[in-house]
């Protein structure tokens, strides 16, 4: 008898659990406030603040946007969960930070609440993000909101004009820069730029080295690695595919603004909806923002590709740059290496280990909410989001994007630039291992920094960061980063 | 006061009762111990909140300064790693950053350290030939041994040809823009303190930039300093400096730095030198108008000895504010080009983001160290001597 209750008890306890976990109905999560803690509005925050309007007349559920600077969400996230405050009921941040937050059991497994959730739709998110970004270890530990490839965007137009292709190397980039820049893109009688690639110190400009030197140092795949020897944790900066990466991007300043130095995305991104810009590297954004009300100046002008690769390349065992052979370059297309880098891997959502069940409950529903088709498939369209496809759905269907204002052939062009980078086999994956933000944004930021600035050389730089590197390696442990870098390239050996 | 028996009796505390046979009330006693701690309770809240506020956060921080902090679930982990951030810094794999980068030092180099050695050893000398205290040589030897330091750190960079590091940029703020500062708020005190029309108009003009906060005034420079797409473009591009980048520059991003920091700051030293102008007797003024001295001789002889004292603690906190400095190479350049407009605070700050707390904390403590050893010793051995003077 007491068996049989108990039995009773359990049924009706996975019930009510399974009853809460996808919310239909009014008033369900009544008295529940969700806070929020992300970077400032309105990109990616001004989204969450929207939407949370519409869950709060759906659910009853508050929820509370906190904005913080970029480069302070992480330090803050990890304080307030690590110690107990518990302020923050779901952070939205870089998907690779998470790493470190799940390390220290400090962020929920949301695969419960996924199976639980018949809305979600999770096999139309995009491989890439449904298994690399969402998953650490093999658990979902968070809900993608935005998809992040870096790509190569030209104005058609003007490529047009002078008769020339969309670079497919770093040497066409360079000749189409060059017999861009100094030519009115505008129309407005002043010479623009022939290539805008931000290069602010402490903004994103290790995101775009990253996306250079990519194609001259990972040729054998995804799982090669781009950043570490997965077999030994050493660093794979110091060569020669690195020193001509950081000697390209130097370089493509030739053909840039004059104060490019202390320009970050955003500066770069108002050059270019101004029209002033003919080449550049940016993320998903800029096919939304070219039909934005304030990129009047390129609508239906843009033009986007994957981004360019090179034909030579880093062959690890002479140590220099050889030319492309099918041995060395498996991946290559017209003996072009690419390797497509899915720098900083998009927003995503994570919810707090530590806050209340029904505070957990509520945050997964909203965080499904944002993720949905229905929500995520018109978010994406817009240009002041942030959000870009990281859905099947989306990438597939060019309806919603021709509703948003592309034209059927920009729409075909974009979406499947952004294929061509996600389902590539050599894909880099970004830094996904405790202190990423200590190799990569105090590090490898600050040594390209002062190479840009001309205090030291390439090689004096990439030989500082492999010793800054190996410092904070031999910090976190050289096996448990080695184990952690292995498993965020899919390696499970 | 009379009690309900008829005798009248004296409430007030430290009044025994009139009648010695019955033991004193629990109050009339609480009263006494209240009266006899009067002065430690009265500053006790004060102490309690220096003691939460300074004092443990600057205890907490030297215990991080010499630690390897981690965040893990539950709270932090701590490991001792002794002077570790500190030679990290100084000796270490971020010498470059803290201190500058060390090849080889060119002939203006070694003139320069060499010069400096003899100088502080004749100073030295000195010293000990002529009056001698144990207390006195130990706070010298202490001065003596952070200017040689900073001495040769800045023959082996600056005047060798090589960049200089987070310290080498916050002592270019603070001795190049506080002593721009003080000239120009000097002046326009003095000016102010002139019977002059229109001083008062000028008086709340010179004044509001320094209401403005140090943020909002880094994104006003920065903008003012854009020469493509700033309210100042046209004015830019009529000089013919639309091509101009003043933040790829190391020299020119520091002096408009500079100039953002001098902006904000001249009021504060203008106000309370005018204060001081004002406050000079103008019987001894007239005096020396009577006597046929001309301005500047009044200037150097009656009002600036007046003013001194005034001045001298203006400059001190100046000083010390000028050691902070963080929010104007954050806003306006982040540091760059390179790191060659990070100061020390920037430095620590940029650490601490990336969660390295020993890092930061140790360069905190550094800065620390450098701002008391220049400001004590410029308080001791100059100011004091000057005062004794005049």
């Amino acid at each position: 008898m007491k068996s049989t209750f108990k039995s009773l008890l359990a049924g009706v306890a996975a019930a009510a659990v399974l009853g809460t976990a996808t919310p239909t109905f009014a008033g369900e999560f009544d008295g529940v406030t969700i806070n929020i803690l992300t970077r400032p509005g309105p990109v990616i925050a001004g989204r969450l603040v929207d939407r949370g309007k519409e869950f709060t007349e759906m659910t009853g559920a508050e929820i509370r946007v906190n904005e913080v600077p970029f480069a302070e969400i992480f330090q803050k996230l990890l304080t307030d969960w690590a110690t107990g405050t518990n302020s923050i009921d779901v952070g939205v941040f870089a998907s690779g930070w998470a790493v470190e937050l799940v390390d220290g059991g400090l962020v929920e497994n949301l695969d419960p609440y996924i199976a639980k959730d018949d809305k979600i739709d999770i096999d139309d998110i995009a491989p890439y993000f449904r298994e690399f970004n969402q998953k650490i270890g093999g658990n979902t530990y968070l809900i993608t909101v935005d998809g992040d490839f870096q790509m190569l965007y030209y104005r058609r137009d003007i490529l047009e004009k002078i008769g020339m292709e969309p670079p497919k190397d770093w040497d066409d980039y360079m000749k189409v820069a060059e017999a861009m820049n100094g030519m009115d893109m505008n129309g407005d009688g002043e010479a623009d730029y022939g290539s805008c690639i931000f290069k602010k110190r402490n903004a994103q400009s290790y995101f775009a080295i990253g996306s250079i030197a990519a194609g001259f140092t990972q040729t054998k795949g995804t799982g090669e690695g781009l950043w570490f020897d997965p077999e030994t944790m050493k660093p794979k900066m110091n060569n020669a595919g690195w020193a001509e990466a950081f000697r390209i991007y130097k370089e493509t300043g030739k053909y840039g603004p004059t104060d490019e130095l202390n320009q970050d995305i955003g500066d770069t991104r108002a050059l270019v909806q101004a029209g002033r810009c003919g080449l550049v590297i940016d993320w998903g954004d800029i096919g939304p923002l070219s039909i934005d009300e304030s990129g009047a100046a390129i609508r239906d002008k843009m033009g986007a590709v994957i981004m360019p690769g090179s034909r030579k390349v880093l062959n690890p065992a002479t140590g220099e740059l050889q030319q492309c052979d099918s041995e060395l370059c498996p991946h290559a297309t017209d003996g072009v290496n690419h390797a497509p880098y899915a720098a900083f891997g998009g927003w995503a959502g994570a919810v707090n280990a530590k806050s209340d069940q029904k505070v957990k409950e509520a945050s997964y529903a909203f965080l499904s909410y944002m993720n949905q088709a229905e929500q995520s498939n018109v978010d994406v369209t817009l240009g002041w989001t942030g959000y870009n496809p990281y859905r099947n759905s989306q990438l597939n269907d060019t309806s919603k994007w021709i509703e948003a204002g592309f034209s059927p052939e920009f729409a075909d062009n974009y979406l499947g630039a952004i294929k061509d980078s996600l389902n590539h086999p050599n894909m880099a994956s970004d830094v996904r291992i405790p202190g990423a933000q200590q190799y990569t944004g105090v590090v490898l930021d600050r040594e390209l920094a002062r190479f840009l600035a001309g205090e030291i050389t390439a090689e004096q730089a990439l030989t500082n960061i492999e010793a800054g590197w190996e410092e904070i390696t031999e910090d976190f442990g050289r096996d448990t980063q080695q184990q952690m870098y292995k498993l965020s390239l899919g390696i499970t050996n | 006061m009379t009690s309900t028996t008829g005798r009248v009796v004296n409430s007030q505390p430290g009044y025994l009762p009139a009648d010695n046979s019955q033991p004193p009330s629990r109050r009339f006693r609480f009263n006494e111990w209240l009266d006899g701690h009067a002065r430690q309770l009265f500053i006790t809240p004060a102490v309690v909140m220096i003691l939460i506020f300074s004092i443990f956060p600057l205890v907490a921080s030297l215990i991080i300064a010499f630690s390897r902090v981690r965040l893990k679930a539950g709270g932090y982990q701590v490991r001792f790693v002794g002077f570790q951030n500190f030679s990290k810094q100084i000796f270490g794999s971020e010498q470059f950053h803290f201190l500058g980068t060390f090849t080889s030092l060119t002939f203006l180099g070694w003139a320069v350290a060499l010069s400096a050695t003899g100088a502080i050893l004749w100073w030295m000398f000195r010293y000990i030939t002529t009056g001698f205290s144990v207390v006195g040589f130990i706070g010298r030897l202490i001065t003596a041994l952070v200017i040689l330091g900073i001495s040769w750190m800045f023959a082996a960079t600056f005047f060798s040809g090589n960049p200089f590091g987070t310290l080498g940029v916050t002592l270019f703020y603070v001795f190049i823009g506080c002593a721009i500062q003080f000239i120009i708020g000097l002046a326009l005190a003095f000016l102010c303190s002139q019977p002059i029309r229109g001083r008062n108009f000028f008086r709340v003009v010179f004044f509001i930039p320094m209401m403005i906060t140090p943020i909002g005034v880094g994104y006003l420079f920065r903008m003012m300093a854009d020469t493509t797409k700033g309210p100042f473009s046209p004015a830019w591009q009529w000089f013919g400096l639309n091509d101009f980048a003043w933040a790829a520059n190391p020299w020119t991003a520091r002096l408009f730095i500079i100039i953002g920091d001098s902006w904000q700051w001249i009021p504060f030293i203008f106000i309370i030198l005018l204060a001081a102008f004002e406050n000079i007797p103008r019987d001894y003024v007239e005096a020396g108008q009577v006597d046929g001295a001309s301005n500047w001789q009044i200037f150097r002889e009656i009002s600036w000895p007046q003013v001194m004292p005034v001045a001298v603690t203006v400059m001190l906190i100046r000083v010390i504010e000028g050691f902070k400095i963080v929010d104007l190479p954050n806003i306006m350049t982040s540091g760059g080009p390179g790191i060659a407009t990070e100061s020390m605070s920037l430095h620590s700050l940029f650490a601490w983001r990336s969660l390295d707390l020993g890092q930061s904390a140790a360069i905190a403590y550094l800065l620390l160290f450098v701002t008391v050893v220049i400001c004590v010793s410029f308080f001791n051995l100059i100011v004091v001597n000057r005062m004794r003077r005049i």
